[in-house]
């Protein structure tokens, strides 16, 4: 069988287009492999923990929900108006005795960091208040409160589980209703005030540190 | 100039193998069967809507694929939380009665790899069953599988929608076998460290409305000395 010899055919000014043509082939498969390598997709916007030393040990940390402008969604049987407007909150009675609300949380110095879930459900057996914080550049942590508030007005509860950068922090939170006292308009009627302080899991010594 | 358009040629075919090496390479297949079908132990089966349409309800940044609802949801424009979703869903049992609310947020992940096929996400639920307590899961999803072989096909389709039935698992870790890490927060499930998985099921998808036919399942693995007890 006769293979025409295509290359033959060509003159040098062919042949040298051509070798441009697969150079540029070659050039758009790395340039496409180290953008994609090299330039990160996704880039989270973080704002500064503010971190203290608690008294006690452990890192302390706070978070607060302005009420109402942080308040995304409100769902209750028993509430009359819609948060947000237009929202239809299921009627199954097994979901009676539940109370859910998710928020925008801010940090101490009123930034939106986050949102958070705060369900709080009666039932015969048990009562429970929980929260879900989700921090997007951080990661989440997930409180159990005792539903009982202590001397204060605040409620406490342990971290019972955390995500990334909370996984091997355990510790407790708090949560506490501000009223607002202000007069101006545009103040909101008060505030969550959420207290975490986290405690990290105690590492193994160096073997040389041990026998210092 | 012929050589400059001759080298842009060859740059336009040399990116477009690329992408196209991507989205069918064989080596970026679907991890197969969830280690949670084969398990022994009882498993909690919970559904869920998976169109923000047919949540109670669903925001985001507004400028999303999917948009907000109920239309006047607060939205998440401040930049920390600009690539995060909130979706508040009834959850459904087995034999599709309602069990409970769970609340779902979700926000793309630093970690996402597109050369290695990862387009991560990171998302926690949290979940409140009357008859069993509540449920911290945190997982990391990857999405795409379902970028290649929902999303792309209908891009590519001059309708730009895609119509067939597409299910997979979208968790990816952080358990060693791909699964999700679940806690019990109170009630029958209290202080117990749990398995998840969670797939979705796509019928209907649209490059203009994003999900227009979808239910998620979840999966939670109880440890077997509590399904033990149980029986």
């Amino acid at each position: 069988m006769h293979v025409p010899d295509l290359a033959g055919e060509l003159d040098c000014g062919e042949t040298v287009l051509l070798k441009t043509f697969f150079f540029g082939i070659i050039l758009g498969l790395a340039v496409a492999a180290g953008g994609l390598y090299a330039i990160p997709v996704v880039d989270q916007k973080r704002e500064s923990s503010i971190v203290t030393v608690a008294p006690n040990g452990g890192n302390a940390e706070t978070f607060h929900v302005n009420i109402p402008m942080d308040r995304i969604l409100l769902g209750d049987q028993g509430q009359a108006a819609a948060i947000p407007p237009g929202l239809v909150w299921p009627t199954d009675e097994i979901l009676a005795d539940i109370r859910t609300e998710v928020f925008k949380i801010r940090n101490a110095r009123d930034a939106v960091v986050g949102v958070a879930v705060r369900a709080a459900a009666t039932s015969d057996e048990n009562n429970v208040i929980d929260w879900v914080l989700h921090l997007p550049a951080r990661g989440s942590f997930f409180v159990n409160m005792d539903v009982e508030p202590v001397e204060g007005g605040f409620r406490i509860g342990e971290i019972g589980s955390g995500s990334r950068e909370f996984e091997p922090l355990s510790g407790f939170m708090t949560e506490r209703w501000i009223a607002n006292n202000s007069n101006d308009e545009d103040a909101p009627a008060g505030r969550i005030e959420l207290s975490a302080t986290y405690v990290g899991e105690l590492e193994p010594l160096e073997e040389e540190e041990t026998f210092e | 100039m012929k050589y400059i358009v001759s080298l842009v040629l060859g740059l336009i075919v040399g990116v477009s193998l690329f992408v196209a090496g991507l989205l069918y390479n064989p080596f970026l297949a679907d991890r197969g069967l969830s280690p949670l079908s084969v398990t022994k132990a009882e498993v909690i089966t919970l559904s869920f809507a998976n169109v923000p349409a047919e949540s109670i309800a669903f925001t985001n940044d507004g400028e999303s694929l999917h948009g907000p609802y109920p239309e006047k949801v607060l939205q998440l424009w401040e930049a920390p939380i600009r690539r995060t979703s909130a979706m508040t869903t009834v959850m459904r049992d087995g034999r599709n009665q309602v069990a409970g609310i769970g609340v779902k947020f979700a926000s793309d992940s630093e970690s996402t790899r597109l050369f290695s096929g990862e387009a991560i996400t990171n998302s926690v639920w949290y979940i409140y069953l009357p008859e069993h307590g509540s449920l911290f899961i945190e997982q990391t999803e990857n999405y795409f599988p379902f970028i290649r072989e929902v999303a792309f096909p209908a891009w590519r389709s001059s309708a730009n929608s895609w119509r067939g039935s597409w299910l997979g698992d979208l968790t990816a870790g952080p358990g060693t076998l791909g699964t999700a890490a679940v806690t019990g927060g109170s009630g029958r499930v209290d202080g117990l460290k749990m398995a998840g998985m969670e797939s979705i099921s796509v019928r209907a998808f649209s490059t203009e409305t994003g999900l227009v036919s979808s239910e998620g399942r979840l999966l939670i693995e109880l440890p077997e000395t509590q399904s033990a007890v149980e029986n």
